[in-house]
């Protein structure tokens, strides 16, 4: 892959000049923690548009704001700072616990949330958690001499590795959820050979509303188990409405195969990630009904 | 191919600093081949190892992953900022101490990052240091002199803070 030779930088400190740049003939692209973007551009394997837009600058694109009815996570906010956040270990804990296990102290200090989702790895940390959440991002464009802002279903956002519906002259600039109800409960599991520094060889995350001995409002999450992180609809069918028992925890267990569609690489096999998932699914399931 | 070069300006290590750069370089090549900070170490160049470990505005950071230009305006410290013209840092002392070095080229590293530890969480337990170390690796693998030197400094440090409070 040929790289481009980058014609402008710019470090806008206002939203409206970094879509304006989006716009322009060439394109831009984003720079924000460069944790992937560097090594990714070394590599070669990704290309520089014309113009190189660092959004680190911008005001009012990070922070975590809690408005009552949701929860607002600005695209620029650090992993450090979704770890650090006392309204998020409230709030989403299982999304804390996914930053707890992001990388090392030194990733989280610079990579930031709208770059792990827009990344758009099958093992991105941020995924799992965000889809039990029911997370939507938000993604502004300028046009019309305007900026229009739409917000995407976090499960309708990935299509492939490294591919999102994120047109080139959008930019991803929150990240969304609704606040949980009482009861909500939510667990996270990640696999790799060493706690620190690893791209999941699978990982799982679930959310559920538990009363009276009955899950509600179930959503399980995957990632790296498929081209995307996805939500596993097999899974959350075979668990919605039941009592948490020994039999809905074996089917669930049956139905993760439903939703898993590993494939072998250099970090896994797909029997061994396949086999991992259903281990995980067991494995937070017991643990909310042993709660 | 050439890309674009713009001037940056931020603190490092204290004193402000010029430069202009090319738009792609990272703040590792930066600081060793225009600024002559040669401690900063490169060793994986990709965020593994974090023997490029700085400080940018009171977090630590692979400095090989860091773009130079997102430096301006911000307050950078290199190893080379941690010593008094008297005596090293407790850590880099205490590190000498126990002997906490093999080949050293993870010294560095370590010590920014452990430096970063100390001064952000008090009461540091083995378990804290180690959490905190993952993303600095050693390949003499003389791991436990590292987490015995670090601690020492912990402990120094909450001693002089209790003594403090006890007066």
């Amino acid at each position: 892959m040929t790289t481009q030779a980058i014609e402008r930088y710019l470090a806008p400190t206002q939203l409206e000049p970094a879509l304006v740049a989006l716009t322009q003939p060439g394109g831009a692209t984003v720079l924000a923690g460069g944790t992937d973007l560097a090594p990714q551009t070394e590599a070669g394997v990704r290309a520089y548009r014309a113009a190189l837009l660092n959004i680190r600058r911008i005001e009012g694109l990070a922070g975590i704001t809690d408005t009552g009815n949701e929860i607002r996570i600005g695209a620029t906010t650090t992993i450090t700072e979704v770890r650090r956040s006392p309204v998020l270990a409230e709030i989403a804990p299982v999304l804390v616990a996914a930053a707890e296990r992001f990388a090392s102290d030194q990733i989280r200090n610079a990579a930031t949330l709208g770059g792990n989702l827009c990344n758009a790895s099958p093992a991105g940390d941020m995924s799992p958690p965000l889809l039990v959440l029911d997370a939507e991002v938000e993604l502004s464009r300028w046009r019309d001499e305007a900026v229009h802002t739409r917000r995407v279903p976090l499960a309708q956002f990935f299509l492939a590795p490294g591919k999102t519906v994120r047109e080139p002259e959008e930019l991803l600039t929150a990240v969304v959820f609704p606040r949980p109800g009482a009861g909500f409960t939510g667990r996270f599991r990640k696999a790799g050979p060493r706690p620190a520094l690893e791209i999941s060889t699978v990982s799982v995350a679930l959310g559920a509303r538990l009363q009276a001995g009955v899950l509600h409002e179930v959503r399980v999450a995957m990632g790296s188990v498929a081209p995307t992180p996805l939500r596993a609809r097999h899974v959350e069918r075979a668990l919605e409405g039941r009592a948490l028992d020994a039999a809905t925890i074996a089917a669930a267990v049956e139905a993760a195969g439903e939703d898993a569609r590993p494939i072998d690489d250099v970090r896994a096999s797909a029997w061994y990630r396949g086999h991992l998932v259903r281990v995980f699914v067991e494995e937070v399931l017991n643990d909310v009904r042993g709660n | 191919m050439m890309s674009v070069e713009t001037e940056i300006r931020f603190m490092l290590n204290g004193r402000e600093v010029a430069l202009t750069v090319p738009v792609t370089m990272k703040t590792l090549a930066m600081l060793r081949e225009r600024l002559d900070l040669t401690g900063t170490k490169y060793a994986c160049g990709e965020g593994e190892c974090g023997a490029c470990t700085i400080e940018v505005d009171g977090r630590t950071v692979n400095s090989c992953l860091m773009y130079a230009v997102d430096c301006d305006g911000r307050q950078v410290t290199t190893i080379e900022g941690l010593r008094t013209p008297q005596a090293l840092h407790p850590l880099q002392q205490a590190f000498v101490d126990h002997g906490a070095v093999q080949c050293g080229y993870c010294t560095p590293g370590m010590i920014m990052q452990a430096r970063h530890l100390i001064e952000n969480r008090p009461g540091l337990t083995r378990e804290d240091v180690q959490r905190g170390l993952e993303g600095n690796l050693c390949r003499c693998t003389g791991y436990t002199k590292v987490l015995d030197a670090v601690q020492d400094v912990a402990a120094q440090r909450a001693a002089g803070c209790a003594g403090a409070g006890a007066d």
